[in-house]
């Protein structure tokens, strides 16, 4: 923990940028999942190349947090809201890193191509094996439900810092004014 | 409420704040589950022809819920180069792309009797070495019966077994046909197909459009068919519809894969204007010309048991760079389809197919 009032620069362009993508995937891969309309396959040519963005984001993102510390909550919070706001953030990393690599582990394990664009394929990192398959895609849906909800709390909580509490949670992360403070 | 801060003049009260803290997160909750498809109850979801196969064919634990009774082959595609125009696909050039293909029955049924009039189909995978594969299912009919996965869903369901009589209800069928009339002229063709004698024989067709970007970037729309060189033969009847002929279609290619190699041109048709690309239920014009991309080789048999076309789908839509899908519906449903049959059938226990090993190698231990 720092004394900066805010995130860095970087961790607010990433986390925004990053919210944007991310509720983007979890809405094309519940329709996705769902749909055996025309869209399907437009869907999933969307959703594989976007999954792999956010996992190198996600390494950037997560190496930054451990570089450049994030603001202290405040002392107003209870150590147990503390506990559970640093808990939810972790949550949410593991998310970000563990969605991607179980749908790549995934179509591996299905003996599907990973297609990125055009000719440009990754290749499979796990073995051939349909019930390996199975277990991921079962996993992929249900770690995207708890990645959802623990969204909704994330916003939620943010909102409650917002509007209710108005402590200096919501404009660590949403302000982009060059203050005074920022300087060193 | 008096450890919150006091409302501010001019700003909205703590009810209406609490309210908003409460509110986004549930409106982006419902639209989640609205994508979800929970408001739609009428939507067509993979799991719904799941059900709609099941409600057919019954429940076939470990096999693929649509033509799944199938065995293996292997061989390989060797372009003739003349498609390169129509298409950048690495297989089209000159290369040797190996093989991993499947012969099968239309049907849920795993262990249905072989007889002439049943759909057959191939299925391929086609593996250039740079890994820009091509996987197809194609059939031994010459159109498809419907126009879109909705009408398919009905058609299939208007087949299913009568609980009083254990047969199709003519009368559901019946009622289908009337109200959509292209089933019907489809229906008239493939019933008035030639019937070959066996698998290998056998023209399957894409039944499907899809397009085809040149290396410039031009699309075509195409549909294809694989055409033997085989002679072909009409099927005659078999004396034996018992034990020894209910895989009758199977044990004739296995015979034949042990005689010699079995060959197929890749026939591609470029549509003309005016040909209907998204409607795989009306055929093209007979007098399109048609272009020879290459020549299939098939020279292996193995069982599904154990056998390299199990563990994966023939989703139409795995296609090479110079493939893309048309406005065909079709496709896009298979490949839906087909995804949730693997995740399925991937969690079962298999139980061995009609096909087994020791039918193809006599003599070696299953």
């Amino acid at each position: 923990m720092s004394t900066s009032i805010r995130f860095s620069g970087l961790a607010r362009i990433l986390h925004w940028l990053m919210a944007v993508m991310i509720l983007t995937m979890l809405f094309v891969g519940v329709f996705m999942a769902t749909t055996t309309g025309p869209a399907y396959y437009t869907l999933l040519s969307l959703h594989r190349p976007l999954g792999i963005a956010i996992l190198l984001l996600a390494l950037v993102r997560l190496t930054n947090r451990l570089l450049v510390p994030p603001p202290s909550l405040p002392d107003t919070m209870p150590p147990l809201q503390k506990a559970a706001a640093l808990g939810s953030h972790v949550l949410l990393y593991a998310l970000m890193i563990a969605m991607p690599l179980i749908g790549w582990g995934m179509l591996s394990a299905g003996n599907y191509p990973v297609i990125m664009w055009g000719g440009f394929h990754l290749p499979p990192i796990l073995p051939h094996n349909p019930v390996l398959f199975a277990t991921l895609r079962h996993l992929h849906t249900w770690l995207a439900i708890l990645l959802f909800a623990t969204i909704l709390l994330h916003l939620a909580a943010a909102l409650l810092h917002a509007l209710i509490l108005r402590d200096s949670v919501w404009p660590s992360m949403v302000s982009f004014r060059r203050t005074e403070r920022d300087l060193p | 409420m008096k450890m919150l801060p006091d409302d501010r003049p001019g700003e909205p009260g703590i009810v209406f704040r609490l309210a908003v803290v409460g509110a986004v997160p549930l409106v982006l909750g419902l639209a989640f589950i609205g994508a979800a498809g929970w408001f739609s109850p009428h939507r067509l979801t993979q799991s719904t022809l799941m059900n709609t196969f099941q409600a057919v064919d019954g429940l076939h634990p470990g096999f693929r819920r649509n033509h799944a009774k199938g065995m293996c082959v292997t061989g390989w595609f060797e372009s003739s180069g003349q498609a390169m125009h129509l298409s950048r696909a690495t297989l089209f050039g000159p290369v040797r792309s190996p093989v991993i293909g499947r012969f099968a029955l239309a049907g849920g049924m795993p262990y249905q009797n072989d007889a002439p009039a049943k759909v057959r189909s191939m299925a391929l995978r086609i593996m250039p070495p740079d890994g820009a594969e091509w996987r197809m299912g194609i059939n031994d009919i010459p159109v498809f019966p419907v126009r879109n996965v909705s009408e398919f869903n009905t058609f299939t369901l208007a087949t299913r077994p009568d609980p009083r009589t254990g047969k199709p209800d003519p009368a559901r069928m019946g009622a289908f046909v009337t109200t959509h009339p292209e089933t019907a002229q489809a229906i008239a063709l493939i019933k008035s197909r030639p019937i070959t004698s066996g698998f290998a024989n056998d023209t399957y067709n894409s039944l499907d459009s899809f397009l085809f970007v040149s290396p410039n970037g031009t699309t075509t729309p195409v549909r294809w068919a694989m055409v033997p060189e085989q002679a072909r033969q009409q099927s005659e009847p078999r004396p034996d519809e018992t034990h020894d002929g209910r895989d009758y279609l199977f044990t004739d290619l296995i015979a034949a894969l042990a005689r010699a190699p079995l060959r197929w041109h890749l026939m591609i048709t470029p549509a003309e204007p005016g040909d209907p690309v998204a409607d795989p239920a009306l055929p093209w014009p007979s007098s399109r010309p048609q272009i020879d991309a290459g020549v299939l080789t098939l020279n292996a048999a193995e069982s599904e048991d154990g056998g390299p076309c199990t563990n994966f789908t023939y989703d139409p839509l795995v296609l090479p760079s110079g493939i893309t899908p048309s406005d065909d519906p079709i496709p896009a449903a298979r490949s839906a389809a087909y995804a949730r049959s693997l995740t399925l059938r991937s969690g079962e226990h298999k139980p061995p197919g009609a096909i087994t090993p020791a039918m193809i190698r006599p003599g070696e231990k299953t």
